[in-house]
């Protein structure tokens, strides 16, 4: 079926394209951008008038909980959130239990994403089996499993001779690896950022040395393996600069940030607030300033949702007793475009790493409309409001601090391969103002 | 920063709960003080009770073990001619997998007024105070290492029964702060009501990040701590710290930090010497200076029951009202 998707504002970074313009998609894929190719017939015409259309967007970070944990979400509810979201190609990290160390669990993910047919899935092996840090997991049957990386998750390798032998063999397979850096003693049973507030509130503290002598111990070790890594959600100014400085010796390193870490800080939890219990936590202003930076000069080259859907159960005890994590698929846009708003990025900066930027990480083919690609794209309203409620997330988890506020930005519809996966249902109370172009 | 103020207060400035000193206004510290001095007298007469809360039922929700505070909070609680459960929900409930918030559940359903709670999180107090019915008041007896509200207070009745006037005091806390929730609890409690020089004294391995931001200054040293202080507060070093990387032994502490005869010569002549108990002989204090003239640790105790009637008349009463 043919689709031409009208008058939009198209923003395609790859391809150095911010104009109002035409997307044409034949066959699933995208035919052309700009002028129509030659005969091209619509079946359907979407008009985006007043709209964004950019690439569906790709997201390095989201768990579905789906196998073990399915109290808390499926794969089918929470590939449902990703394309409400806008959201085409997401990424599951391996501590789903059991452990994505083996290929069945690898298939068994695919198959139920693929019924489901809403998103993209694709996975990250374990680095180690069980992510116990013992024992090297199978990698390259992982990877011909479609394993797209491997990664450790939260779950630190605490024995640096294992780490170092890990990064080798993932050379070995050409894997990019994917580590989170936390020293596992320095974190000790941390369970919020180490300063003022959390001496305050006598919890725990995570001091930015667990952070930093991590990022510190894995850059040498690259350094001497040359395997090429990924550093997932920094939380620290000098962890960007850590990596800033490894890249600018050449170092085969790319980092994310969470978008939550660009706007929060310690000080929301001064009243014991668990809404905003994140791994790794939330630091001072300083460093969600130092990661802000870090993201505008490009240092930082990613932006993810680390979506982490929480049933109710886990969400209501005591502030260290709860489950880190915050629901976040479906307001990955709005927060994004608030940074556009507060001037951090221009919108095609911006847009670029939610797309581009985390799809070249994972080496996918998503996140451009290149005429020949799959026709994954999102289209969105910049200027409407809607309310984050229990009724209005799709997700299973509605675990976000966000939860009953007004955010501006709205995904309008979802395309995946050239098939409709989201459709908003409530159309915008108001009248569309005039779009801003940058 | 934010701050929890409405928690605590009701609509008409009263107390409904009563969790942390940070935040509340210093008259109503002063009116907590007022209240206990008023019912001091009562321990020492031959019917020890008054029946302000004739009637109502408090629950001692106790899930770590302690010994003085819910012995005190009962006693207390039946002086002012209320009844008492006491609930070691560390040996029940919580053993059979309850979660905390069907606990609370089922305790409003037996018609509780309120819930003298302590527990080993931080912020459980909080918790249960935003979760149970609202007649219900919430006291924290004890949340980690978060607060320990009527300690504090009990310690600045007995500084005022010594001391008169609070503008005019040094005060030192030596020991571990990092653990200390009864540390926490006394720094805001003096800030508020307005002691111009509190000092926290210890290794920095039990000093947390950030302390001075409460408004005390930092001293590693406790000769220099001790100088020309009239308050001391020693605090419990709690002995599974020396098994970590955060102390080498009782020993080395006690050289370091112990309180001495001759360390307390450093303070001023006057200086009175407290601790919120249980003590350990030799390790944070020398049997002379516990047992001896400026010591006011028993004294400690028997206010504890003051100032508990207190808050629970004050709590209790914020509902009648």
């Amino acid at each position: 079926m043919n689709l031409h998707i009208k008058n939009g504002r198209v923003v395609d970074p790859a391809n150095g394209v911010d104009a109002v313009t035409d997307v044409y998609i034949s066959e699933g894929r995208i035919a052309a951008v700009g002028r129509a190719p030659r005969g091209f017939r619509a079946a359907e015409i979407i008009d985006a008038s007043k709209l964004i259309v950019t690439p569906g967007w790709v997201d390095l970070c989201a768990r579905l909980r789906e196998p073990g944990q399915d109290q808390k979400a499926t794969i089918a509810s929470e590939t449902m959130a990703a394309a409400a979201g806008g959201v085409t190609t997401l990424c599951c990290p391996p501590d789903t239990r059991p452990v994505i160390d083996t290929p069945a669990v690898v298939e068994l993910i695919h198959q139920r994403a693929a019924r489901a047919g809403r998103a993209r899935v694709v996975c990250l092996g374990a680095l180690t089996q069980e992510l116990k840090g013992e024992v090297l997991a199978g990698m390259h049957s992982l990877k011909r499993a479609g394993c797209v990386g491997v990664s450790n998750a939260r779950a630190s390798i605490v024995n640096t001779e294992v780490l170092r032998r890990a990064l080798e063999y993932a050379r070995t397979c050409d894997l990019t690896v994917f580590l989170h850096a936390e020293d596992a003693w320095l974190a000790g049973q941390g369970c919020m950022h180490e300063g003022p507030i959390s001496t305050r509130l006598g919890l725990p503290g995570i001091p930015e040395a667990a952070e930093t002598v991590a990022v510190a111990r894995e850059l040498l070790l690259i350094e001497d393996t040359g395997a090429r890594t990924h550093f997932c959600r920094l939380s620290s100014a000098r962890a960007a600069a850590q990596i800033a400085e490894a890249r600018q010796h050449g170092l085969p390193v790319t980092a994310d940030v969470s978008v939550q870490h660009l706007f929060y800080t310690d000080d929301e939890i001064a009243g014991f607030n668990s809404a905003y219990h994140v791994r790794p936590p939330f630091r001072s202003g300083r460093d969600r300033d130092g990661l802000r930076k870090a993201l505008r000069q490009g240092l930082i080259s990613a932006v993810c949702s680390d979506h982490e859907p929480q049933d109710q159960d886990a969400q209501r005890q005591p502030f260290a007793a709860t489950e880190p994590g915050i629901s976040a698929l479906e307001t990955w846009l709005p927060l994004m475009l608030r940074l556009v708003r507060d001037n951090l990025l221009d919108l095609p900066a911006a847009i670029a790493t939610c797309t581009v930027n985390p799809a070249r990480i994972l080496t996918v083919p998503a996140g451009t409309l290149t005429p020949g690609v799959a026709a994954d794209v999102c289209v969105f309203d910049p200027q409407e409001t809607w309310v984050v409620g229990e009724d209005t997330l799709q997700s299973a988890g509605k675990n976000t601090p966000l939860l009953g506020k007004q955010v501006q930005g709205r995904v309008r519809m979802t395309l995946l391969g050239g098939q409709l996966v989201h459709r908003a249902t409530i159309p915008s109370k108001r009248p569309p103002r005039r779009i801003r172009r940058s | 920063m934010k701050r929890e103020r409405n928690l605590q207060i009701n609509a008409h400035g009263r107390l409904q709960h009563f969790l942390t000193i940070e935040g509340l206004p210093r008259e109503l510290l002063i009116e907590i003080l007022d209240r206990a001095e008023g019912f001091a007298g009562i321990g020492g007469r031959a019917v020890k009770k008054v029946p302000l809360l004739r009637g109502k039922t408090i629950v001692n929700l106790f899930f770590e073990p302690s010994t003085r505070t819910r012995t005190t909070f009962e006693l207390a609680a039946k002086r002012l001619s209320a009844d008492v459960l006491n609930l070691n929900i560390e040996s029940s409930s919580a053993k059979k997998g309850e979660t905390l918030l069907d606990t609370l559940r089922n305790l409003e359903a037996m018609h509780c007024d309120m819930f003298v709670v302590r527990h080993h999180l931080s912020g459980a107090a909080h918790f249960i105070a935003r979760n149970v019915a609202p007649h219900i008041s919430v006291i924290n007896g004890g949340d980690g290492r978060h607060a320990h509200p009527t300690q504090a207070m009990l310690d600045a009745y007995t500084i005022r029964r010594h001391k008169r006037d609070f503008m005019r005091l040094k005060v030192a806390i030596v020991g571990d702060v990092l653990h200390s929730r009864v540390a926490r609890s006394e720094i805001h409690a003096l800030k508020t009501l307005g002691v111009p020089e509190v000092r926290v004294v210890g290794p920095r391995t039990l000093i947390p990040a950030g302390v001075e931001e409460m408004g005390v200054s930092v001293c590693h040293d406790i000769e220099t701590g001790l100088k020309n202080v009239d308050v001391i507060v020693m605090l419990r070093l709690q002995t599974e710290r020396m098994r970590g990387a955060l102390l080498p032994s009782a020993a080395e502490y006690f050289r370091l930090y112990g309180l001495t005869p001759a360390r307390l010569k450093l303070a001023r002549s006057d200086a009175i010497v407290m601790h919120p108990g249980p003590i350990n002989r030799g390790v944070e204090i020398d049997s002379q200076v516990a047992d001896g003239g400026r010591s006011v640790i028993l004294q400690q105790v028997s206010h504890g029951i003051a100032v508990r009637m207190a808050v629970m008349a004050m709590t209790a009463g914020s509902q009648a009202g």
